[in-house]
């Protein structure tokens, strides 16, 4: 019985355009996109230097500015000259070499340097103080060795893609069921399938099984680019991925489809998948903002969102490994979430058939 | 007049229909209220461990200086070197300061001595900034002979929201204005109405006017209330003119109902609409310079945000709230907006048109 409905389903899909566009090329759309249009390494960053003093001390601070390959500089004698620049945008922030910078430093004062930041920006601030703060060679007898674990470079793109997986799986997993859905009960083909003999939970093992075989070839595509095309080291075991995806899929899919039976109406239903697992899943993840720095409320929003589990599990296994208290402790809160979804969609369902 | 009958027509339908009208409110609510304060690169409450080997004094003072600090929240005190990989492995902090057991002994005899900062690189921005915090307070700690003094212009604290919800002001009000244009001729063609609608006296033009001024009103409405509540509810500093915000506002919502109506007179079904108006909202949002800046994208993927209204509409209207930037960066971003919306608008109704004969 369910045998016929999958198969009635992959017909669908073969046949409807917009279900492989949704399924293949968004999540290449994705990957794209977060591949190249998201990065939180700054190369170029734009930084003024505002001389009031040329002693042969300031001239080697401004090289070694000069010299990074984290700034473009601009090198002016008043500060008036940079002010419209940073108004503008052009310039990210400027350093101010006061005119007594050199007397105070032979005298044994400690000199300062004013850095100025475009705050309007808060990231790219922080990191313009970073950075400067970094390359201000300084005698000083404690030296920090800061050494990043994981992921030596620092390639921001080691931590956003595979993060960015768990986005492209709830949206295959909850838009599409969603809409696909809903497309059914729009249409009035759903309580065609709800008058025949076939059970609840048949219809929506036969709904489920072709969306979930899309999702685990969609992941395999993006993992195959992550690790190939992005370079993202792959340091989990494959089989445990796999694992992983496979609850976090379940998840998605009932989202989906619980959302499709609430709403029964596509443009309902689309708003609703992306307002309760698209968005979610981009702002509350993890996957790029910090969780920990969040007010506390919206912490105890993420821990609802099962995004979260999957893109700290995501994370670990491509950069780390196999840590198994991590992954574990994620694998619980999902299973959990899946049993709730799916108690309340066979009690939606049922009702409906009444 | 006509077309007045036909924009009372489309906002009608848009508000009627209690479910529509809830997916123009809530989205816009919730993502004000909840991803404003959670969308933060902002680092806090860090969680930090410290091995300090040193049997000495000085290396006692430097923990004790990270326990002050605001920033680290959570400090946990390991006993082994062992100890550091399922420290970080396990999450259980993203950093730990190994501090050697020469530590003191090298300072006392005022040798370089040195520390090490051990962070977890699954996320490199909070590692990168977490360093440069830690760096902050060794230095200090060793007492530098170059000070840095540092000023945030026109944001002084760094608050993360005050970027935000200029920012939402502009994305909320594309996301409404494009949803209700896309969708409103894709579902008339659907039910097969657009075709009554053709064929009544009304012109192309009339019938792109009627469609148009709904989306306008609905995107500018809620880009105004955005603005009122971040104003008055969020206490966000304005600095520039509200007129010229109000202005900029209408013509960025004008070019995107453009782009919604173009999408629609492409689309024969609202599915397709649907998939239509993801396909240019996700790349609009990430490539606008809203998740992270322009300048650090590849050279060629660059020019294309040129194509995005949502570009120079960030820049307007993070510029009026905070920088009270002068007139003309204003106008410098407005005519590429101007520009678009002519295209999009004159190639929807090209459509409309072709579909007539």
């Amino acid at each position: 019985m369910i045998k016929a409905l999958v198969i009635k389903e992959f017909y669908q899909i073969i046949r409807d355009p917009s279900t492989i566009l949704i399924s293949v090329i968004l999540p290449l759309l994705l990957m794209f996109l977060f591949g190249f249009g998201i990065s939180l390494d700054l190369n170029h960053l734009r930084l003024g230097i505002v001389m009031e003093d040329s002693s042969p001390d300031a001239q080697a601070l401004v090289q070694s500015f000069k010299d990074s390959r984290y700034f473009d500089t601009k090198i002016v004698r008043h500060r008036q000259e940079v002010l419209s620049d940073v108004m503008e945008g052009n310039l990210r922030g400027f350093i101010v070499i006061p005119s007594y910078f050199t007397q105070f430093k032979k005298s044994g004062h400690i000199a300062p340097i004013q850095v100025i930041a475009d705050g309007s920006e808060p990231n790219t601030a922080n990191f313009l103080y970073n950075y400067v703060q970094g390359t201000v060679q300084r005698q000083n007898l404690i030296q920090v060795e800061p050494r990043f674990w994981f992921n030596e470079q620092l390639e921001s793109r080691h931590f956003l893609i595979p993060g960015s997986l768990a986005i492209i799986m709830t949206l295959i997993g909850t838009l599409l069921t969603a809409l696909v859905v809903a497309r059914e009960w729009e249409r009035g083909t759903m309580e065609a399938l709800l008058a025949t003999p076939v059970g609840v939970w048949d219809i929506v093992l036969g709904k489920l099984i072709p969306y979930f075989i899309l999702g685990i070839l969609s992941m395999i595509i993006c993992v195959f680019i992550a690790s190939v095309f992005y370079g993202v080291p792959l340091r989990g075991s494959l089989v445990v991925l796999l694992l992983v995806t496979v609850i976090f899929l379940i998840c998605a899919l009932g989202t989906g489809l619980l959302i499709s039976t609430l709403a029964k109406n596509q443009v309902v239903a689309s708003q609703m998948a992306i307002v309760s697992g698209f968005l979610p899943s981009y702002m509350l993840s993890g996957f790029l903002f910090e969780i920990s720095s969040m007010p506390t409320y919206i912490q105890l929003i993420t821990y609802l969102i099962p995004a979260r589990y999957f893109v700290q599990c995501l994370q670990t296994l491509f950069l780390v490994g196999n840590v198994w208290p991590l992954i574990l402790t994620n694998m619980i809160p999902m299973l959990i979430y899946a049993a709730l979804i799916y108690t309340l969609i066979a009690k939606k369902t049922t009702k409906r058939l009444q | 007049m006509r077309i007045w009958a036909l924009i009372k027509k489309e906002l009608l339908a848009i508000l009627r229909d209690p479910k529509s009208r809830m997916s123009i409110l809530i989205p816009p609510v919730i993502q004000l209220c909840v991803f404003a304060f959670a969308a933060t690169l902002d680092v806090k409450n860090v969680s930090m461990g410290v091995l300090n080997l040193d049997p000495g004094e000085r290396g006692f003072r430097l923990v004790e200086e990270f326990q002050g600090s605001p920033t680290f929240s959570h400090i946990t005190h390991l006993r082994a070197v062992k100890e550091i990989a399922p420290f970080i492995d396990n999450q259980e902090g993203i950093m730990v300061l190994h501090i050697d057991d020469q530590f003191s002994r090298l300072l006392d005899s005022q040798l370089p001595a040195h520390v090490q900062l051990i962070l977890d690189g699954r996320k490199s921005n909070t590692a990168q900034i977490v360093a440069g915090y830690a760096q902050e307070i060794v230095s200090k700690f060793g007492h530098d002979n170059v000070q840095l003094v540092l000023r945030n212009w026109f944001n002084p604290n760094l608050i993360y929201y005050w970027y935000n919800v200029p920012s939402f002001v502009a994305i909320l009000s594309m996301l409404t204005a494009l949803i209700v244009t896309s969708l409103s001729v894709a579902r008339e063609r659907e039910l097969g109405t657009f075709d009554q609608l053709l064929v009544s006296p009304l012109t192309p033009v009339e019938i792109l006017i009627g469609k148009m001024v709904p989306g306008v009103i609905v995107g500018a409405a809620e880009a105004f209330l955005i603005l009122t509540v971040g104003v008055f509810v969020f206490s966000i500093p304005f600095t520039g003119s509200p007129l010229l915000l109000l202005f900029s506002l209408l013509i960025f919502v004008t070019s995107i109902v453009g782009v919604g109506l173009f999408i629609s007179s492409l689309c024969a079904t609202q599915q397709q609409a649907i998939l239509g108006t993801f396909v240019f909202m996700i790349p609009s949002v990430i490539l606008s310079g809203f998740a992270t800046p322009i300048e650090n994208m590849p050279s060629w993927l660059q020019p294309v945000t040129y194509l995005l209204p949502l570009r120079y509409m960030l820049v307007i209207s993070r510029g009026i709230f905070l920088k009270g930037i002068p007139f003309n960066i204003i106008l410098h971003n407005l005519w590429p907006m101007v520009l678009i919306a002519l295209f999009t608008l004159a190639s929807a109704s090209f459509l409309f048109r072709r579909r007539l004969q």
